[in-house]
């Protein structure tokens, strides 16, 4: 069991910044448990979803920024559908998550690096280059052997193209993103 | 089914690609049924998972671009796409977008701003709704009697029910529907919304292995011959790592994974290859080639008692 003191490290100010990007409210949350019954991720989780909330309601800020269940959880909605209170728990997850962007964290590199790897190729090319993007990831991972026993495959399908196929005018994706960037800053 | 149907039609960027079958067999059968799909002009990535767990603005406007390109679409009753993650992203991008400030915010980021005008709808959901089970079977030239299908959903599709507005949540009927209209039988599958591992196939393929596993467990054991979906994602997690699942979980599956657009369109008399099923990894030419054998057993099987306790 971990215990906590409370009087060290609360922080209150990153309750008050998860409800409001979230808009859900965090004291709602009762431990009935039921998100956790239902997520099918529990077991790859260092910290099963109630507790999240738990520690959300306890302003750990550190302990939920730096955990891999925030990477790990999929967005398969069960936690949300099935909460009796009506607390949109992947959401405040999902807000989680960007926040540990923001602030440096990636326990979960490899999930990073996917998600990464994903927008670049939609950034460039105004949509998802499945090649392209497998590509970028061995890139940053260095996993060279990721997914090569799936190539033979594939391929001979012709279902995953060399080439990409490009909106006609990709500079209005990546504008997109220039500007969200450019908002980020402000 | 007297009025024409129209739609504004966003394929995703997964149907070039992975999921070509599917974009394939649901134009086909899209066309066969009379709903006249008009392709989005110059339609982008609605940014998939990756762009919500970075930014809810800049994944709204990823979708938002495209719901603003539909709008502009002539006399459309709906955008439809045949992927849930596409779908969702949509749907919670015009549902988020409601609200002033939010909408403000991801208008700031676009060329031209959204003016949610549109229903958002899943080709299931077009087929279920606008055309129906009862119009579609009296179009079946092939039954697929014999056939016993693991009908699986995938996550998103249905939930969450306020945004989603489709079907059951828990226990979805649409597809199993559908499936009985054209002959084939679904067996009784209580993991239909549970998660098949999504996108971490890449970077985590332990999860998909063991929750893909499960999937596959459950159907073989409640009698499937093979599963139906309506998702490109669950289906490449299912068939084309079915070998990676076995190594990992030590079972021998050998299921095919269905579009299924490609099980429709086979029974309103496509060939195998018009809905692609050369596509698929798991071959199911062995099962399909199976079937007249089975539906004989079948009608003979009906026959006995009938013949027996004649009551009515």
């Amino acid at each position: 069991m971990n215990v906590i003191a409370l009087s060290h490290s609360q922080d209150r100010d990153f309750i008050a910044q998860v409800e409001k990007e979230s808009g859900q409210n965090v004291s709602l949350c009762y431990q009935c448990g039921n998100c956790t019954a239902g997520c099918p991720y529990t077991f790859v989780y260092d910290i099963p979803v109630h507790q999240m909330m738990r520690l959300l309601q306890a302003g750990q800020k550190d302990t939920l920024l730096s955990c891999r269940s925030i990477w790990l959880c999929a967005t398969c909605q069960s936690c949300t559908t099935r909460c009796p209170n009506n607390i949109d728990v992947a959401h405040i997850v999902d807000v989680m998550r960007h926040m540990a962007r923001r602030e440096g964290y990636s326990t979960e590199y490899g999930v990073k690096a996917f998600a990464d790897s994903f927008l670049e190729s939609v950034e460039k090319n105004g949509r998802a280059f499945e090649m392209g993007l497998l590509l970028r990831f061995i890139g940053k991972t260095g996993r060279f052997w990721t997914d090569v026993d799936l190539a033979p495959k594939i391929l001979p399908k012709g279902k995953l193209s060399p080439l990409p196929h490009k909106v006609k005018n990709p500079e209005a994706i990546a504008k997109i993103f220039e500007r969200f960037r450019q908002e980020c800053q402000k | 089914m007297s009025q024409k149907l129209r739609y504004a039609y966003y394929p995703g960027c997964s149907g070039q690609g992975t999921s070509k079958e599917y974009e394939q067999s649901t134009r086909a059968v899209c066309e066969a049924l009379g709903m006249e799909l008009v392709d989005i002009p110059d339609w982008s990535c609605c940014g998939s998972s990756p762009a919500h767990t970075v930014d809810h603005r800049l994944s709204s406007a990823l979708s938002g671009r495209n719901l603003a390109l539909a709008e502009r679409l002539e006399g459309v009753s709906a955008i439809l796409t045949p992927c849930p993650s596409c779908l969702t992203n949509l749907k919670v991008s015009a549902h988020k977008m409601k609200d002033p400030e939010f909408a403000a915010e991801v208008n700031a980021l676009l060329d031209f701003p959204v003016r949610n005008t549109l229903p958002v709808k899943s080709i299931l959901q077009a087929i279920y709704e606008d055309v129906g089970p009862d119009a579609l079977s009296p179009k079946v030239v092939r039954r697929l009697t014999g056939l016993k299908l693991a009908p699986y959903y995938g996550c998103i599709m249905n939930r969450p029910p306020d945004i989603m507005e489709f079907d059951d949540h828990e226990n979805p009927i649409a597809m199993d529907r559908l499936m009985e209209a054209v002959g084939a039988e679904a067996v009784p599958f209580p993991l239909k919304v549970e998660c098949c591992g999504a996108s971490f196939g890449v970077a985590r393929r332990d999860i998909v292995q063991k929750l893909s596993g499960k999937l596959l467990d459950t159907a073989a054991s409640n009698g499937a011959d093979a599963v139906v979906t309506a998702c490109p994602l669950c289906q490449m997690n299912l068939d084309l790592r079915q070998d990676q699942i076995n190594v990992a979980n030590n079972t021998s599956h050998n299921m095919p994974v269905f579009y299924y657009t490609q099980l429709i369109g086979l029974a309103l008399g496509m060939t195998p290859s018009q809905v692609g099923l050369e596509k698929l990894e798991v071959s199911p030419m062995a099962l399909l080639d199976s079937l007249p054998a089975r539906a004989e057993a079948q009608a003979q099987a009906a026959k006995k008692p009938a013949s027996k306790g004649a009551q009515s």
